[in-house]
Protein backbone atom coordinates (compact mmCIF):
# COMPACT_ATOMS: atom_id res chain seq x y z
CA UNK A 1 0.00 0.00 0.00
CA UNK A 2 1.60 3.24 -1.11
CA UNK A 3 -0.51 5.77 0.59
CA UNK A 4 -1.37 6.84 4.25
CA UNK A 5 -3.90 9.44 4.15
CA UNK A 6 -6.47 10.05 1.22
CA UNK A 7 -4.60 13.41 1.01
CA UNK A 8 -1.69 12.16 0.49
CA UNK A 9 -3.24 10.23 -2.40
CA UNK A 10 -4.78 13.14 -3.76
CA UNK A 11 -1.89 15.14 -3.06
CA UNK A 12 0.80 12.81 -5.07
CA UNK A 13 3.57 13.78 -3.53
CA UNK A 14 3.25 17.23 -5.11
CA UNK A 15 2.45 15.96 -8.50
CA UNK A 16 -1.34 16.02 -7.80
CA UNK A 17 -1.97 18.48 -10.47
CA UNK A 18 0.22 16.76 -13.20
CA UNK A 19 -0.83 13.22 -12.31
CA UNK A 20 -4.53 14.09 -12.18
CA UNK A 21 -4.59 16.50 -14.66
CA UNK A 22 -3.52 13.58 -17.16
CA UNK A 23 -5.72 11.06 -15.58
CA UNK A 24 -8.63 12.93 -15.44
CA UNK A 25 -8.17 15.14 -19.15
CA UNK A 26 -7.99 11.09 -20.36
CA UNK A 27 -10.73 9.82 -18.91
CA UNK A 28 -12.99 12.63 -20.12
CA UNK A 29 -11.78 12.21 -23.61
CA UNK A 30 -12.67 8.73 -23.72
CA UNK A 31 -16.55 9.65 -22.15
CA UNK A 32 -16.95 12.08 -24.36
CA UNK A 33 -15.82 9.70 -27.69
CA UNK A 34 -18.45 7.20 -26.88
CA UNK A 35 -21.37 9.95 -25.65
CA UNK A 36 -20.67 11.56 -29.19
CA UNK A 37 -20.56 8.43 -30.62
CA UNK A 38 -23.70 6.71 -29.07
CA UNK A 39 -25.16 9.89 -30.23
CA UNK A 40 -24.12 10.25 -33.67
CA UNK A 41 -25.55 6.53 -34.03
CA UNK A 42 -28.67 7.49 -32.56
CA UNK A 43 -29.30 10.45 -35.13
CA UNK A 44 -28.04 8.47 -38.42
CA UNK A 45 -31.05 5.69 -37.71
CA UNK A 46 -33.20 8.75 -36.14
CA UNK A 47 -32.49 10.65 -40.08
CA UNK A 48 -33.04 7.67 -42.02
CA UNK A 49 -36.68 6.65 -40.39
CA UNK A 50 -37.41 10.32 -40.80
CA UNK A 51 -36.15 9.87 -44.21
CA UNK A 52 -37.91 6.35 -44.76
CA UNK A 53 -41.20 7.79 -43.35
CA UNK A 54 -41.35 11.03 -46.05
CA UNK A 55 -40.84 8.23 -48.61
CA UNK A 56 -43.42 6.15 -47.65
CA UNK A 57 -46.41 8.69 -47.52
CA UNK B 1 -10.60 -22.88 -42.25
CA UNK B 2 -11.53 -22.62 -46.02
CA UNK B 3 -15.12 -23.39 -45.04
CA UNK B 4 -15.28 -19.86 -43.61
CA UNK B 5 -16.09 -17.39 -46.27
CA UNK B 6 -14.13 -14.56 -44.39
CA UNK B 7 -15.10 -11.93 -47.56
CA UNK B 8 -18.26 -12.41 -46.64
CA UNK B 9 -17.32 -9.83 -43.76
CA UNK B 10 -16.21 -7.77 -45.96
CA UNK B 11 -19.65 -6.70 -47.20
CA UNK B 12 -20.90 -3.62 -44.87
CA UNK B 13 -23.98 -5.36 -44.68
CA UNK B 14 -22.94 -8.56 -42.97
CA UNK B 15 -20.06 -6.29 -40.78
CA UNK B 16 -22.56 -4.03 -39.48
CA UNK B 17 -24.40 -6.39 -37.32
CA UNK B 18 -20.94 -8.35 -36.69
CA UNK B 19 -19.50 -5.35 -35.45
CA UNK B 20 -22.32 -4.56 -33.25
CA UNK B 21 -22.13 -7.58 -31.39
CA UNK B 22 -18.24 -7.64 -30.62
CA UNK B 23 -18.19 -4.39 -29.60
CA UNK B 24 -19.49 -4.41 -26.06
CA UNK B 25 -17.55 -7.23 -25.63
CA UNK B 26 -14.53 -5.30 -26.31
CA UNK B 27 -15.84 -2.31 -24.62
CA UNK B 28 -16.44 -4.49 -21.06
CA UNK B 29 -12.91 -6.46 -21.19
CA UNK B 30 -11.48 -2.51 -21.74
CA UNK B 31 -13.37 -1.32 -18.25
CA UNK B 32 -12.04 -4.71 -16.42
CA UNK B 33 -8.59 -4.33 -18.15
CA UNK B 34 -8.32 -0.20 -17.12
CA UNK B 35 -10.03 -1.25 -13.50
CA UNK B 36 -7.10 -3.48 -12.55
CA UNK B 37 -4.43 -1.40 -14.88
CA UNK B 38 -5.79 1.90 -12.76
CA UNK B 39 -5.29 -0.57 -9.29
CA UNK B 40 -1.46 -1.49 -10.14
CA UNK B 41 -0.79 2.00 -11.50
CA UNK B 42 -1.92 3.85 -7.80
CA UNK B 43 -1.72 0.73 -5.43
CA UNK B 44 0.85 -1.65 -6.79
CA UNK B 45 3.60 0.55 -8.00
CA UNK B 46 5.82 1.41 -6.05
CA UNK B 47 7.22 5.13 -5.70
CA UNK B 48 9.96 5.86 -8.35
CA UNK B 49 12.79 6.90 -6.57
CA UNK B 50 13.97 9.63 -9.22
CA UNK B 51 10.85 10.86 -10.38
CA UNK B 52 8.36 10.03 -7.08
CA UNK B 53 4.69 9.89 -7.97
CA UNK B 54 5.01 11.87 -11.16
CA UNK B 55 5.87 8.81 -13.29
CA UNK B 56 2.47 7.65 -12.85
CA UNK B 57 1.88 9.69 -15.59
CA UNK B 58 3.79 6.89 -17.69
CA UNK B 59 0.76 4.70 -17.01
CA UNK B 60 -1.34 6.57 -19.38
CA UNK B 61 1.51 7.95 -21.45
CA UNK B 62 3.02 4.76 -23.47
CA UNK B 63 -0.23 3.06 -24.02
CA UNK B 64 -1.09 6.36 -25.48
CA UNK B 65 1.63 7.17 -27.64
CA UNK B 66 2.00 3.55 -28.78
CA UNK B 67 -1.88 3.00 -29.66
CA UNK B 68 -1.61 6.71 -31.63
CA UNK B 69 1.49 4.72 -33.62
CA UNK B 70 -0.16 1.60 -34.08
CA UNK B 71 -3.77 3.12 -35.09
CA UNK B 72 -1.88 4.63 -38.01
CA UNK B 73 -0.04 2.17 -39.92
CA UNK B 74 -3.59 0.30 -39.23
CA UNK B 75 -4.93 3.22 -40.62
CA UNK B 76 -2.88 3.30 -43.47
CA UNK B 77 -3.14 -0.19 -44.19
CA UNK B 78 -7.32 -0.07 -44.45
CA UNK B 79 -7.19 2.97 -46.29
CA UNK B 80 -4.48 1.02 -48.74
CA UNK B 81 -6.28 -1.50 -49.09
CA UNK B 82 -9.40 0.45 -50.08
CA UNK B 83 -7.46 2.30 -52.42
CA UNK B 84 -5.56 -0.97 -54.40
CA UNK B 85 -8.80 -3.19 -54.22
CA UNK B 86 -11.76 -0.90 -54.23
CA UNK B 87 -13.33 -2.60 -50.91
CA UNK B 88 -15.29 0.12 -49.77
CA UNK B 89 -15.52 -1.43 -45.75
CA UNK B 90 -11.71 -1.20 -45.95
CA UNK B 91 -11.88 2.47 -46.69
CA UNK B 92 -14.83 2.87 -44.01
CA UNK B 93 -12.44 0.91 -41.73
CA UNK B 94 -9.66 3.61 -42.02
CA UNK B 95 -12.06 6.59 -41.36
CA UNK B 96 -13.36 4.84 -38.16
CA UNK B 97 -9.64 4.91 -37.21
CA UNK B 98 -8.61 8.28 -37.54
CA UNK B 99 -10.33 10.31 -34.74
CA UNK B 100 -9.23 7.70 -32.49
CA UNK B 101 -5.77 7.51 -33.39
CA UNK B 102 -6.24 11.65 -33.49
CA UNK B 103 -7.00 11.36 -29.87
CA UNK B 104 -4.70 8.97 -28.95
CA UNK B 105 -1.71 11.50 -30.35
CA UNK B 106 -3.63 14.13 -28.30
CA UNK B 107 -2.87 12.40 -25.09
CA UNK B 108 0.04 10.98 -25.45
CA UNK B 109 0.65 15.41 -25.93
CA UNK B 110 -1.05 16.28 -23.42
CA UNK B 111 0.50 13.57 -20.78
CA UNK B 112 3.51 14.29 -21.79
CA UNK B 113 3.37 18.09 -21.50
CA UNK B 114 2.02 17.57 -17.90
CA UNK B 115 4.72 15.09 -17.50
CA UNK B 116 7.24 17.42 -19.14
CA UNK B 117 6.98 20.12 -17.17
CA UNK B 118 7.98 18.94 -13.41
CA UNK B 119 10.13 16.87 -14.96
CA UNK B 120 12.26 19.07 -17.33
CA UNK B 121 10.75 22.25 -16.58
CA UNK B 122 9.08 22.83 -19.79
CA UNK B 123 5.56 21.87 -21.29
CA UNK B 124 6.62 21.49 -24.75
CA UNK B 125 9.90 21.45 -26.40
CA UNK B 126 10.99 21.21 -30.11
CA UNK B 127 13.14 17.97 -29.91
CA UNK B 128 12.38 15.58 -32.88
CA UNK B 129 10.02 12.72 -30.78
CA UNK B 130 7.46 15.40 -29.36
CA UNK B 131 7.87 17.65 -32.97
CA UNK B 132 7.38 14.04 -34.82
CA UNK B 133 4.53 12.98 -32.25
CA UNK B 134 2.62 16.68 -32.96
CA UNK B 135 2.88 16.31 -36.84
CA UNK B 136 1.16 12.56 -36.62
CA UNK B 137 -1.81 14.56 -35.09
CA UNK B 138 -1.56 17.08 -38.02
CA UNK B 139 -1.33 13.82 -40.80
CA UNK B 140 -4.60 12.67 -38.68
CA UNK B 141 -6.40 15.88 -38.70
CA UNK B 142 -5.64 16.28 -42.19
CA UNK B 143 -6.20 13.21 -43.31
CA UNK B 144 -10.05 13.84 -41.54
CA UNK B 145 -10.22 17.56 -42.65
CA UNK B 146 -9.36 16.10 -46.35
CA UNK B 147 -12.14 12.99 -46.34
CA UNK B 148 -14.58 15.28 -44.87
CA UNK B 149 -14.19 18.28 -47.70
CA UNK B 150 -14.57 15.93 -50.74
CA UNK B 151 -18.55 15.42 -51.23
CA UNK B 152 -18.39 12.44 -53.00
CA UNK B 153 -16.89 9.25 -50.52
CA UNK B 154 -15.30 7.21 -53.10
CA UNK B 155 -12.84 10.25 -54.24
CA UNK B 156 -12.58 11.38 -50.66
CA UNK B 157 -11.30 7.71 -49.72
CA UNK B 158 -8.84 7.83 -52.39
CA UNK B 159 -8.02 11.79 -51.52
CA UNK B 160 -7.37 10.91 -48.04
CA UNK B 161 -5.63 7.37 -48.59
CA UNK B 162 -2.75 9.02 -50.01
CA UNK B 163 -2.19 11.42 -47.30
CA UNK B 164 -2.17 8.49 -44.87
CA UNK B 165 0.12 6.28 -47.13
CA UNK B 166 2.57 8.66 -47.12
CA UNK B 167 1.99 9.87 -43.83
CA UNK B 168 3.35 6.25 -42.47
CA UNK B 169 6.81 7.21 -43.15
CA UNK B 170 6.20 9.49 -39.89
CA UNK B 171 5.84 6.16 -37.15
CA UNK B 172 9.16 4.61 -37.90
CA UNK B 173 10.66 8.40 -37.35
CA UNK B 174 8.98 8.74 -33.93
CA UNK B 175 9.67 5.34 -32.82
CA UNK B 176 13.43 5.99 -33.45
CA UNK B 177 13.77 9.69 -33.08
CA UNK B 178 14.79 8.96 -29.46
CA UNK B 179 18.04 6.85 -31.14
CA UNK B 180 19.09 8.99 -34.53
CA UNK B 181 18.62 12.30 -32.35
CA UNK B 182 19.71 13.88 -28.89
CA UNK B 183 16.59 14.09 -27.61
CA UNK B 184 15.55 15.59 -24.08
CA UNK B 185 12.80 12.52 -24.39
CA UNK B 186 14.04 9.30 -22.66
CA UNK B 187 14.78 6.38 -24.68
CA UNK B 188 12.46 3.24 -25.29
CA UNK B 189 10.72 2.11 -21.98
CA UNK B 190 9.87 -1.21 -23.03
CA UNK B 191 12.76 -3.40 -25.95
CA UNK B 192 12.70 -6.90 -26.78
CA UNK B 193 16.39 -6.82 -27.07
CA UNK B 194 17.50 -6.04 -23.73
CA UNK B 195 15.88 -6.61 -20.39
CA UNK B 196 13.36 -4.02 -19.25
CA UNK B 197 14.99 -0.78 -17.07
CA UNK B 198 12.21 -0.50 -14.71
CA UNK B 199 10.77 -2.30 -11.76
CA UNK B 200 8.17 -5.68 -13.30
CA UNK B 201 6.01 -3.66 -11.32
CA UNK B 202 5.49 -0.96 -13.20
CA UNK B 203 6.07 -2.56 -16.35
CA UNK B 204 3.84 -4.94 -15.61
CA UNK B 205 0.57 -2.43 -15.09
CA UNK B 206 2.07 -0.36 -18.25
CA UNK B 207 1.00 -3.80 -20.30
CA UNK B 208 -2.11 -4.58 -18.73
CA UNK B 209 -3.00 -0.53 -19.19
CA UNK B 210 -1.52 -1.09 -22.19
CA UNK B 211 -4.20 -3.83 -23.54
CA UNK B 212 -7.11 -2.22 -22.17
CA UNK B 213 -6.32 1.19 -24.84
CA UNK B 214 -6.24 -1.57 -27.33
CA UNK B 215 -9.56 -2.72 -26.19
CA UNK B 216 -10.93 0.24 -25.83
CA UNK B 217 -9.85 0.96 -29.52
CA UNK B 218 -11.13 -1.73 -31.08
CA UNK B 219 -14.32 -1.18 -29.12
CA UNK B 220 -14.99 2.67 -30.22
CA UNK B 221 -13.35 1.65 -34.16
CA UNK B 222 -16.26 -0.86 -34.15
CA UNK B 223 -19.00 1.53 -32.58
CA UNK B 224 -17.39 4.43 -35.26
CA UNK B 225 -17.53 1.97 -38.20
CA UNK B 226 -21.56 1.23 -37.81
CA UNK B 227 -22.03 4.75 -38.13
CA UNK B 228 -20.46 5.48 -41.03
CA UNK B 229 -21.71 2.10 -42.36
CA UNK B 230 -25.27 3.59 -41.76
CA UNK B 231 -24.21 7.18 -42.69
CA UNK B 232 -23.03 6.22 -46.29
CA UNK B 233 -25.43 3.33 -47.14
CA UNK B 234 -28.52 5.38 -45.56
CA UNK B 235 -30.27 4.44 -49.01
CA UNK B 236 -29.60 0.75 -49.20
CA UNK B 237 -33.03 -1.16 -48.80
CA UNK B 238 -30.57 -3.35 -45.64
CA UNK B 239 -30.46 -0.22 -44.01
CA UNK B 240 -34.09 0.98 -44.07
CA UNK B 241 -35.21 -2.63 -43.29
CA UNK B 242 -33.19 -2.01 -39.94
CA UNK B 243 -35.11 -1.92 -36.64
CA UNK B 244 -35.18 1.71 -34.51
CA UNK B 245 -32.89 0.03 -32.19
CA UNK B 246 -30.54 -1.73 -34.95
Amino acid sequence: MNWESLTAFIEMGGYGTYVWGSFAVTIVCFALEVVGLSVRHQHVLHERNAHHHEEST
Amino acid sequence: MSDIRWYKFSSPQTFYPLAGTLAPWFGVAAALFAGYGLYISFFLAPTDFQQGEAYRIIFIHVPAAWMSMFLYLIMAGWAAIGLAWHTRLSSMMAVAIAPTGALMTFIALWTGALWGKPMWGAWWVWDARLTSELILLFLYLGFMFLHAAIDDPRRADRAAAVIAIVGAINVPIIYFSVKWWNTLHQGASVSLTRSPTMASTMLWGMLIMSIAFWLYAIAVVLIRVRCVILERERNADWVKQLGADA
